[in-house]
């Protein structure tokens, strides 16, 4: 059967291929190498030297760009990742066990998804020193309590099915049902979400590099070239406006593919 | 309609001081020696010694969290090193800069938010609807703080109609402060007004299909009026939810707008103060950051239950 085609799938695949395009390929090629000063050509505008320019020190805007896509999915990736393990085990594990330990636990993680991420950050960064490491910690806490609402209430979902009472019927226990029926079933809203909260991490990260508590210059991020740009921007705004773009276009390209994704997975939301 | 109130209250003070304690562990215990994490590795003995007895760190740890709590019932919060003033004086000074910023940004989302919203509701399907949709789309994903770069080079240094950062303090007057605050709100407020905007249509869809909606309709009630009478009362319960919750992002937001736009807020103290190592600083503007957040959405649980007439009962 032939369907109407997905725009907001179509859209959203294809801003995050080529994200992960750009990042695959500047761990490899960039066309200047993104950390060499070049005084001479320092501030000069798009075209003048490059594709989009230099900054201030001379580099090339495009090199840097495209190694701060790597640079912003090694702290988005790992940092959702651990989140929505940590989530998914214990939103399934609550959902299985019921009663006061899930009221408790419920209640925790509204504490902690009340903390925004960048304050967790600025707290880590007194504890470990500000960098990549308290950054990753910073966006996972934030997530963990986004997964274990999601997953808890899907299981709660699943475990209302006949398939999982007869399945309990034949004598099995909740964490062999959880294991083989219920985690499964719930695959499709977990990619779903893991998309949505990467868009999250990828803006999230952008803010603690311009604070200074993500990648560590001379490592390019998106984040630190806008806080870079700040000192010149009359003088240089193409600083200003090309790494916002990005971090924009990849925020997009993730949330539209989340909800292209849902839609699909999911035919009777289609209509939203 | 008090011992639901009374319990809240409790478990409010509660939660208060659970979180307390986490900052305390993370801020304080965890790092080892306070006194020569504030002061660097190059430092002095008898200078981290002094500082060491100042900060009262030869006391155990337990004492010592008991001492601040205690401390912040009688609203002394410890003297900063750094700014070498009490915390709670240099916070009170922050606080009259990033609460009304908040309150600004959060007037701006629900203004742009609620018509937006419910006007794509109510366009369901059609061109309205369609470009709502691609605009907020567009507005989540845009970062804050970029946002503000963006608004200084278009409104401050293009066009100079505000100021591009920098705060004069209230006393210069209310509307020169206004003013100063006016491009940061727009910049924190926008990309939360486009998350609300998507969050109100999907809550207004949701009590349109119900049943007594199609009853007021059949009941020869016009669209508008069907509208305002049924449809947006019953949407507000989980859109109140949302707009309590969004204010944890507006406050983190407010860290980074506050440092494009150079204002002394709450959140550039937080900042400045991780850079300067003043621990005392972090871990009261955290706790208070914090606690803000939670006693709103505190708030946003109780105006509910009046709200929603429902919920009384269930509880």
């Amino acid at each position: 059967m032939i369907r109407r085609a997905n725009p907001a799938l179509l859209v959203g695949g294809a801003l995050t291929l080529a994200l992960l395009l750009v990042a695959l390929v500047a761990l490899a090629w960039t066309p200047e190498i993104p950390t060499r000063v070049r005084i001479p050509l320092r501030l000069k505008g798009p075209l003048a030297a490059g594709l989009l320019g230099t900054d201030h020190f001379g580099r090339d805007v495009l090199s840097m760009l495209m190694l701060g896509a790597a640079n912003s999915l090694a702290i988005a990736v790992p940092s959702v990742l651990l989140g929505a393990t940590l989530g998914t085990a214990i939103g399934a594990a609550i959902a299985a066990v019921r009663g006061g330990v899930e009221t408790a636990i419920l209640r925790v993680a509204d504490v902690v998804f009340a903390f925004p991420a960048v304050l967790s950050a600025i707290m880590l960064g007194a504890l470990l020193g500000a960098g990549p490491t308290a950054a990753v910690i910073a966006i996972a806490v934030f997530n963990v309590p986004v997964f274990v609402r999601v997953s808890r209430a899907a299981a709660l979902g699943v475990w209302s099915m006949d398939y999982v009472a007869a399945a309990r019927s034949v004598g099995r226990g909740p964490a062999s049902v959880t294991r083989t029926e219920i985690l499964p079933n719930m695959a499709g809203i977990l990619i779903v979400q893991v998309t949505v909260q990467l868009a999250l991490a990828v803006l999230t990260e952008a803010g603690l590099s311009y604070l200074g508590l993500g990648i560590r210059p001379p490592n390019p991020s998106w984040g630190r070239m806008l806080a870079d740009s700040q000192t010149f921007l009359s003088q240089a705004p193409h600083l200003a406006i090309a790494p916002g773009l990005a971090v924009a276009l990849a925020v997009l390209g993730l949330n539209l593919l989340g909800d292209g994704l849902r839609d699909a997975l999911d035919p009777r939301l289609r209509s939203r | 309609m008090i011992r639901p109130i009374l319990l809240r209250i409790a478990g409010f003070a509660l939660t208060l001081l659970a979180v307390a304690a986490a900052i305390f562990v993370i801020v304080d215990v965890l790092p080892g020696d306070t006194a020569s994490v504030m002061l660097g590795t190059s430092a002095r003995e008898d200078t981290v010694a002094a500082l060491r007895a100042q900060l009262g760190l030869d006391r155990p740890a337990p004492i010592r969290f008991l001492g601040w709590i205690a401390g912040m019932l009688h609203g002394d919060l410890g003297q900063s090193v750094t700014y070498a003033m009490p915390v709670g004086t240099l916070v009170a000074e922050r606080l009259a800069v990033t609460v009304p910023l908040a309150a600004l940004a959060l007037a701006i989302v629900a203004i742009l938010a609620l018509p937006l919203g419910t006007a794509a509701a109510a366009a369901h399907g059609r061109a309205p609807d369609r470009v709502i949709g691609i605009v907020s789309q567009l507005g989540v994903a845009v970062p804050n703080f970029w946002l503000g770069l963006i608004f200084v080079l278009v409104f401050a240094t293009g066009l100079n109609w505000l100021p591009a950062g920098g705060f004069p303090g209230w006393g210069a007057g209310l509307w020169p402060g206004l003013r100063s605050l006016l491009l940061p709100a727009f910049a924190l407020a926008l990309p939360q007004a486009a998350v609300l905007t998507r969050i109100v249509r999907s809550a207004t869809l949701d009590v349109i299909g119900q049943d007594f909606v199609r009853t007021a309709r059949a009941k020869g009630l016009a669209g508008r009026a069907a509208l305002l009478r049924h449809v947006v009362p019953n949407a507000l319960v989980p859109i109140t939810t949302i707009l309590g919750l969004q204010l944890s992002f507006l406050i983190a937001g407010a860290i980074l707008v506050e440092n494009v736009f150079n204002l002394p807020g709450l959140g550039r103290l937080a900042y400045q103060a991780l850079a300067q190592r003043d621990l005392v600083v972090i871990r009261n503007v955290v706790l208070l950051l914090a606690a803000i957040v939670i006693a709103v959405n505190a708030a946003v649980d109780l105006g509910q239950v009046a709200l929603d007439p429902r919920l009384r009962r269930r509880r």
